[in-house]
């Protein structure tokens, strides 16, 4: 095998959610800072927009890596969706196909969350 | 002391001073052979064997029964406790629907009728549905993991004895007319002024339950640790029944979601105490602190409460499928995504409150998306059931009755997370009737389906199929019947909480119609609990594992031996019962690992977190009034606090502490008789592990993970309060000034490396020179705290004036105390020491008060930059 593997645990599972997590708090407090205390609700906050859509190019990224990866490494012990084998590997597959799906399910979430600051241009 | 280290063989009879070892007449004989030595064939071997287990896993008996601290018996006082609560909850909830069966009614007064309501929701989410999870998941997570007991029994019972004291005193209020009557979430200042809500209510709201919030705190810390560690050999992650997956998720999210709310009771409390003006915006504080802290905390809960539920049905409908569940993964992936998107979605309780749109937007979009992982659960159950041959039972009956009433709140669930739609319905009865569908169909309905399920499990008996099928037609009618016009009469523009209602609205016939329902309801809920309460002494055993499922808690007996596994098994698939051959003759003959107690002391494995590799045999303590006692004294200083008798109060406080060093002392770190012990097939483990390979670490880290996300919730207050003011601190006010917090920060740091040395020092042999570093660790702590206080102390900082010192204040006095505990931790340590009980060798005391130490020197780093350098940013 080429690429280095990574043993899969409990703290690989959840990364992408964590990143989610993380991008959801960080859009929240731009916006309520830039809003707070909302005198101004009129004036366009491009700027705290703009930041947002970084840090959500920055949250996908990343959680488009962890998804590679997971995806890799589980096409690498062979892939499928039935893993209750009782070998190492068995569990090292399971946890590589349930991060690949939190990954996919956080990367759409991100996106859902990511939405309102494309929409809204305000502090209405 | 134990010739630790030396491979003696063993006892030569009952050690009763080992709290591993129950204080009851007539022990048995020990056994010295090692199980590996025996001939396991040989019947009069495996009646010896089972004799011991027997006597060693025994509950108590005559009045000492109720020092028991076995799951088995806490964990059915825990289901019992929490329905009698659901059984009062639910009799309020009658109340309402008397009293709103018709207009301009007087059945009850406009106050009692708040009390009434207040109480219903209170009572049925924090007295019923967060401790039935608790409770269900104490008895059954062991059996399902094939595991003795959980690794911390005592703290279990500690729990229970936590939550029945203050359910009682929140419960009881009632019967003097002193209720809260604020609503289940007591949104200030409704609740913080005396003119609007006299009386003790709202302090008795948030006293008793910020001390059952402690007792929810304990079982997820030992659910964690149960989970993770106290698998059967061989239970990879990908093998754990999803119970345990679910289990591990929701004990997490109890983790980030109860602090925040001990911490707003906190600042709530203070404000009705000592007048600290937290929530008073005439003196720069905020009503929107409260609805978030609470809401941070409330949202989660929503999910704390559906997830276990949900869990029942993923065991319940395998076994009726008679087919290993479809999409393991996915449902992995829908407990675990739906823990994490779960706590974004707090603030779509609060749209109507002003915030910008863009923010609401935020919550809106993770309150759409939390129905992808929510919806996935759903399809791999109809999966599962349209792949399989499905028997149709009583428990599958309440599984597709609970599919359906859920779905129809999930629905109404998804208009109300869009603002515009909620905006509209908002603190109206549709969001009642949403609430109903959402907490009905997603949690009693799954509960009762897993009573009848888990019943033949627990009794040994099957509850009756005819009263099972009347309840279910009568419970699904009633509800619908009594819950679906809500949604009318919300529309309508009825509002929620409203005492009557005046004629010639149109809400006449919804509200009867709602009214007639909820007994019809109530009738069929009583003909489960008639199920359950009538005597079966003639009615015959069902046979063993009744609905022929696969996984380990169906090794039970249909006479409860207590021991919870004969012998703890290999397991190499996700239903050994079906998967592995000769499983349960196996397990029966004692041909796994431990079939003996031979020293006559209760017994646990610990396993890997991954792989579920055997790491220890765990001596687990046996029964005890200490852990009775240390809640009783914990509930009294929390009940004296409430009607402000605080001399009573400090006193029970000294000897709720003292109560706990004494359990602490008797009971834990034990040095064992001999190194390592043969459990069996060869394998010999060793009987003390400390550092990150014992549980009592775990628990400790788990603990400190939740105690400090109750700190970051009140460094998220300050940053709150520095976000809405122009000016934080404002012009003029007097500040803590830069030295005694630096000072205090050094203390800290210097303490926190003097006892990482002690525990390396300590472990080199070096016994003196770590109990010097011990002593002066804890010196310094002290030390450290009084100068924390001294910044506002000495700056005259005055709480009472502006919520800024208020806050300062709030953040050292969390500091210094979290500081003087871990002082006094220290001092055990030091005692322990001195006591021989804490030796190079054997250092659980030191290694896990060297962990607490980590997290206390982020505290002190955080809050003295918080409260030193804040006020130069402005």
């Amino acid at each position: 095998m080429i690429h280095s593997e990574t043993r899969d645990n409990l703290w690989t599972l959840i990364a992408a959610p964590t990143i989610w997590a993380l991008h959801f708090l960080v859009s929240y407090i731009v916006a309520a800072a830039a809003c707070v205390p909302n005198v101004a609700i009129f004036q366009a906050i491009a700027g705290p927009r703009i930041l947002i859509a970084v840090i959500t190019a920055v949250a996908l990224v990343a959680i488009g890596l962890i998804f590679w990866r997971a995806r890799r490494e589980w096409k690498g012990h062979g892939g499928g969706s039935v893993h209750d084998t009782d070998t190492a590997t068995g569990r090292e597959r399971f946890l590589e196909f349930s991060t690949l799906l939190l990954a996919a399910l956080s990367f759409v979430s991100v996106v859902f969350v990511a939405l309102p600051a494309l929409f809204v241009a305000d502090c209405r | 002391m134990g010739a630790g280290g030396s491979g003696g063989l063993g006892i030569t009879e009952a050690d009763k001073s080992d709290p591993a070892t129950p204080k009851f007449p007539n022990p048995p004989k020990p056994a010295t052979v090692g199980a590996s030595h025996v001939n396991q064939d040989d019947p009069e071997v495996r009646q010896a064997q089972e004799e011991r287990l027997i006597w060693v896993w025994d509950a108590p008996k005559g009045w000492k029964y109720w020092s028991a601290v076995n799951n088995t018996e806490v964990g059915l006082w825990y289901t019992a406790t929490s329905f009698g609560f659901m059984l009062f909850a639910g009799v309020l909830g009658l109340m309402i629907r008397v009293q709103l069966a018709v207009p301009e009614n007087d059945f009850l007064t406009g106050h009692f009728y708040n009390q009434v309501y207040t109480l219903h929701g209170t009572v049925m989410m924090f007295l019923f549905a967060v401790p039935i999870f608790e409770a269900v998941a104490i008895i059954i997570l062991p059996q399902m993991l094939g595991a003795r007991d959980l690794p911390f029994p005592r703290l279990s019972a500690f729990g229970y004895w936590c939550f029945l004291i203050g359910g009682i005193f929140v419960c009881g209020s009632i019967l003097f007319s002193a209720a809260p009557s604020g609503g289940w979430f007591m949104y200030p200042p409704l609740t913080t002024q005396e003119r609007f809500t006299p009386g003790y209510g709202a302090d008795i709201w948030l006293l008793g339950l910020s001390f059952i919030e402690v007792a929810s705190i304990a079982a997820a810390v030992e659910l964690i640790v149960g989970t993770l560690k106290c698998r059967p050999p061989g239970m990879r992650l990908n093998l754990m029944p999803l119970y345990a997956w679910y289990v591990l998720v929701v004990a997490g999210m109890i983790l980030f979601a109860f602090p925040p709310l001990i911490a707003g009771d906190i600042l709530f409390e203070l404000e009705r105490l000592f007048n600290w003006p937290f929530f008073d915006p005439e003196r720069g504080g905020d009503p929107m602190l409260w609805q978030h802290l609470f809401w941070i905390f409330g949202h989660p809960e929503v999910y704390i409460v559906f997830l276990p539920a949900i869990a029942l049905l993923a065991m319940i409908v395998p076994t009726f499928a008679r087919r290993p569940i479809l999409g393991y993964s996915w449902i992995v992936l829908a407990a675990v995504g739906t823990g994490f998107l779960s706590f974004g979605l707090w603030v779509h309780h609060m749209y109507t409150t002003g915030l910008p749109s863009i923010s609401l937007g935020f919550f809106s979009a993770a309150s759409e998306a939390v129905a992808i992982p929510t919806g996935v659960q759903i399809f791999v159950f109809l999966a599962t059931l349209l792949t399989g041959r499905v028997i149709f039972s009583v428990p599958m009956l309440f599984v597709s009755g609970s599919l359906a009433i859920f779905i129809v709140g999930g629905l109404t669930g998804v208009m109300v997370a869009l603002a515009p739609f909620d905006w509209q319905a908002h603190d109206t009865y549709f969001v009642v009737a949403h609430l109903h569908y959402v907490l009905l169909g997603g949690m009693l309905f799954p509960v009762v389906a897993g009573v009848y399920y888990f019943w033949p499990m627990l009794a040994g008996k099957t509850l009756s199929d005819k009263l099972g099928k009347i309840a279910f037609w009568l419970m699904f009618v009633g509800f619908n019947v009594g819950f679906f016009p809500m949604h009318f009469s919300g529309l309508m523009g009825m509002p929620r909480r409203i005492w009557t209602y005046p004629e010639g609205l149109g809400l006449e016939l919804p509200n009867l119609i709602s009214s007639v329902g909820a007994f019809v309801f109530a009738a069929g809920f009583l003909i489960v609990v008639v199920d359950v309460l009538r005597p079966r002494s003639k009615q015959p055993y069902a046979p063993r594992n009744v609905w022929n499922a696969g996984t380990l808690e169906w090794l039970a007996e249909q006479e409860d031996k207590g021991w919870g596994v004969r012998s703890i098994p290999i397991v190499t698939t996700r239903y050994p019962l079906w998967q592995q051959k000769n499983f349960v003759e196996d397990v029966d003959m004692g041909r796994f690992y431990m079939p003996d107690a031979e020293e006559l002391k209760r017994e646990t494995m610990v396993t890997s977190v991954l792989d579920a590799e055997p790491v220890q045999c765990l001596r687990v303590p046996g029964p005890t009034f200490m852990t009775m006692w240390a809640a009783v004294f914990l509930a009294a200083v929390f009940i004296f606090a409430t009607f402000h008798w605080w001399y009573m109060t400090i006193g029970a406080m000294v000897l709720a502490t003292i109560a706990i060093f004494v359990w602490l002392w008797r009971g834990t770190a034990l040095i064992p008789e001999k190194g390592e012990k043969d459990v069996g097939l060869g394998l010999k483990l060793p009987l003390y592990v400390s550092g990150p390979k014992s549980v009592g670490w775990w628990a400790m880290f788990i603990t400190m993970i939740g105690d400090g996300t109750a700190f970051l919730s009140l460094i998220f207050g300050y940053l709150f309060f520095f976000t809405i003011h122009e000016e934080f601190p404002p012009a003029g006010m007097a500040e803590p000034g830069l030295l005694w917090p630096a000072l205090s920060l050094a203390l800290f740091l210097a303490a926190w490396i003097a006892s990482q040395m002690a525990l390396s020092i300590n472990k080199a042999g070096g016994v003196l020179l770590a109990r010097a570093l011990i002593g002066g660790s804890a010196v310094l702590a002290f030390a450290a705290s009084a100068a924390i206080l001294a910044g506002p102390y000495l700056n005259g900082l005055d709480p009472v004036v502006h919520v800024y010192p208020a806050t300062v204040w709030v953040l050292v006095i969390w500091t210094a105390v979290h500081g003087a505990a871990g002082a006094l931790m220290l001092i055990y340590c030091l005692v322990r020491s001195f006591a021989g009980r804490l030796t190079p060798e054997f250092d659980i005391d030191i290694a896990n008060t060297a962990l607490y130490w980590h997290f206390m020197a982020a505290t002190a780093l955080i809050a003295t930059v918080a409260v030193a350098l804040l006020p130069l940013a402005t």
